[in-house]
């Protein structure tokens, strides 16, 4: 059974997913930031692989993954970092990232690489199913990595079932239609939430994009298996001198 | 003659051969989708298409002429048609397909329009149609193409538009694509993107190309007027993402006889480490949701490209053009930033036109097409790309050379 699986089956709320960008405050941050993460009580964490053109994501984990490049990170650093990771970092690890520098890299080389590390699964939000389906599905499941789909509050109940269908290890839902880093409207979250939760999916739920705190986290709790953090993590990361020690206080204050 | 690949249609994927698609965020998947489901029922409907027509008659000046260069023949011993898209309302040919996409907007119902410009050309032509339907309309521009563009960032702000910055990643033409789509990640109900080139997820590719189709349209029944023949035996047309090119070469894609000639900004060379020349120096990948060829770093990282041209200062191209080039359909060449502006003064000296500088980089590529050719081009030409004296060269205008008076200004102070 992989990590994914494993973690949803032993919890099935208030699961803590954190986004960080590989190299990012500094280029060899990766693992140290992982590890610092594990250890306040993170259950899962999506690893951002920084692109030049991150059409999904607002100016903050933008900015953090232009520092990122800066730093000098690249797909195949990343893999030179994580070799070795998993003698640290036990809980499953998603990369996230954009079609362009995966094709450049290689689709089934980055498979295999990220197979090999081992990380658990992919998020591509510039995937199209069609595509899934017929090139890079395949390839994906050829190399045991979980490939999760997202939904909006836009997305048709028949679209919603159709993506939890080919998605695997869990289904992130986009909390409102927006790019990272944007406040919601909670309450409307919580309905559109309430509606997937009512829609008894064959995937746990993660909510993601506007959950910053702990007020958010335990709002999207409530109807879903659990939430990812990303743009209020990159920004507590920003210009701080003691990064182990905020990303300490940053999870035990949503944790508390 | 019949031909077994259709290079008008994508396939129902928005395919044309290996590229193209929609390679989108999950969050704009409702607003694709529905224009995709709905775009061809409503272009093709006798109501649309009577309005289409009569603004692009009495709005923007449509059609526009095709004209005989005497002079410019002579001097490369062939006949050369210019397609004078410069005469078009607002300046380019840009505005066919801002006029198009506002009229599929109000049928779609939608409240605002969103677009992302360059130099300014296509944020100009969107501007004026959300005046004309006293729509709102928002511009993204990058913050160094709004200080290297202040006329058209004044003319839009004249026109009712607002001007956004995008002052993300490098702060040009293919930011202000990113955050004109970011906008529209985060309006998905009221809103409609104006896309200005034939690239984008589908449909917007095949979408833009039919509007700009007019140019084509136009080009063979004129031809046919002044020569008895509809076709002719080039058509030459500049490529940053490909729209005047898409729109020139149309009605002639599926004719094997016309050779299409395409040319790419080469900036300070190919080779220079400056230049636009997608085809030349770019790879296979995904660029604002689609796969195209895109200049890229090795580690997939996406580059700012470099022409004197902002229009043509693109690291991508429409996946139409990516088809053409990687048939052989079409032959790409390029022109360097020096050879565009040799070729803007001569037409203004030759025929008393100022071109833009987009539509320069075509004009250079008389040179290269010559049968003995002085000055060999960077990229190889076929053989049989090169005129002869009997040929029929139509060379699309697509603007006019206002914009890109202090360009200009400066090139005759060292010259």
């Amino acid at each position: 059974m992989n990590r994914i699986n494993e973690l949803f089956k032993r919890k099935q709320n208030g699961i803590l997913n954190v986004y960080c960008t590989a190299g990012y405050p500094q280029l060899n941050s990766t693992v140290p930031v992982m590890e610092a993460l594990q250890e306040s009580g993170v259950d899962m964490i999506e690893l951002g692989m920084p692109y030049s053109d991150p059409l999904a994501d607002g100016p903050v984990i933008q900015a953090s993954s232009s520092k990122a490049l800066a730093n000098g990170m690249t797909i195949a650093r990343l893999f030179e970092q994580l070799r070795d990771f998993r003698k640290q970092v036990y809980v499953p690890v998603i990369l996230m990232g954009y079609m362009n520098p995966v094709l450049q890299y290689g689709f089934e080389k980055f498979c295999q690489h990220a197979a090999d590390a081992p990380v658990d699964g992919l998020i591509l939000p510039d995937l199209p199913e069609y595509e899934f389906e017929t090139e890079y599905g395949p390839i994906m499941q050829r190399y045991g990595l979980d490939f999760i789909f997202l939904v909006t509050p836009e997305t048709s109940e028949e679209r919603i079932r159709r993506l939890d269908s080919l998605s695997t290890g869990f289904l992130y839902a986009v909390s409102s239609s927006s790019t990272t880093g944007k406040d919601k409207d909670m309450n409307a979250v919580d309905n559109y939430l309430q509606r997937l939760q009512k829609m008894q999916l064959k995937n746990p739920v993660l909510v993601g994009f506007g959950i910053k705190d702990k007020p958010t986290f335990q709002q999207a709790c409530s109807h879903a298996n659990g939430a990812i953090i990303g743009t209020a993590f990159i920004k507590a990361l920003e210009n701080t001198p003691d990064v182990e020690g905020t990303i300490k206080k940053f999870i035990t204050d949503i944790k508390s | 003659m019949t031909t077994t690949t259709t290079y008008q249609q994508p396939n129902a994927q928005g395919y044309y051969g290996k590229f193209g698609g929609a390679f989108i965020p999950e969050m704009l998947h409702r607003n694709v989708e529905e224009l995709r489901s709905k775009y061809l029922d409503i272009i093709y409907d006798a109501a649309f298409q009577k309005e289409f027509r009569s603004l692009l008659h009495d709005y923007a000046g449509r059609p526009t002429p095709l004209y005989f260069a005497q002079r410019l023949s002579k001097q490369y011993g062939t006949n050369i048609y210019l397609k004078r898209e410069d005469l078009c309302h607002t300046g380019a040919h840009k505005v066919n397909n801002t006029i198009g996409q506002i009229l599929l907007a109000e049928r779609l119902g939608k409240k605002r329009i969103i677009a992302e410009t360059g130099a300014g050309q296509h944020g100009v032509a969107t501007a004026t149609v959300c005046a004309l339907k006293g729509v709102e309309c928002i511009v993204y521009m990058g913050e160094k193409d709004i200080e290297r563009q202040a006329p058209n960032v004044a003319r839009m702000k004249m026109l009712g538009a607002t001007v956004i910055p995008a002052t993300s990643g490098s702060k040009t033409l293919k930011d202000a694509t990113n955050e004109a789509i970011r906008d529209w990640i985060n309006n998905p109900v009221d809103t409609h993107y104006i896309i200005g080139s034939v690239v984008g997820p589908h449909p917007y590719p095949d979408m833009v190309a039919r509007f700009q189709s007019v140019i084509s349209e136009e080009i063979r029944w004129q031809l046919k007027e002044k020569t008895g023949s509809e076709l002719p035996t080039h058509v030459l047309a500049c490529v940053g993402g490909g729209s005047n090119a898409a729109g020139a070469f149309y009605h002639f894609l599926e004719e094997p006889t016309v050779q299409l000639v395409a040319i790419e900004a080469a900036g300070n060379g190919v080779h220079s480490g400056l230049s636009a020349a997608t085809t030349q120096l770019g790879k296979p990948g995904v660029l604002h949701g689609s796969k195209s060829l895109v200049m890229q770093t090795e580690d997939g990282q996406v580059v700012e490209p470099h022409s004197i041209s902002a229009g043509l200062d693109y690291p991508g191209i429409g996946p139409l053009h990516a088809h053409l080039f990687d048939s052989r359909r079409g032959a790409f060449l390029s022109a360097t930033d020096e050879q565009a502006l040799e070729a803007a003064f001569n037409l203004a000296k030759k025929e008393g036109i100022i071109p833009a500088l987009e539509s320069s980089h075509a004009l250079a590529s008389l040179e290269f097409l010559q049968p003995e050719s002085p000055k060999p081009s960077e990229a190889p030409v076929p053989a049989n790309a090169k005129f002869t004296k009997d040929s029929t060269v139509v060379v699309c205008l697509s603007g006019r050379g206002d914009k890109d008076m202090a360009t200009y200004m400066k090139a005759m102070n060292i010259q």
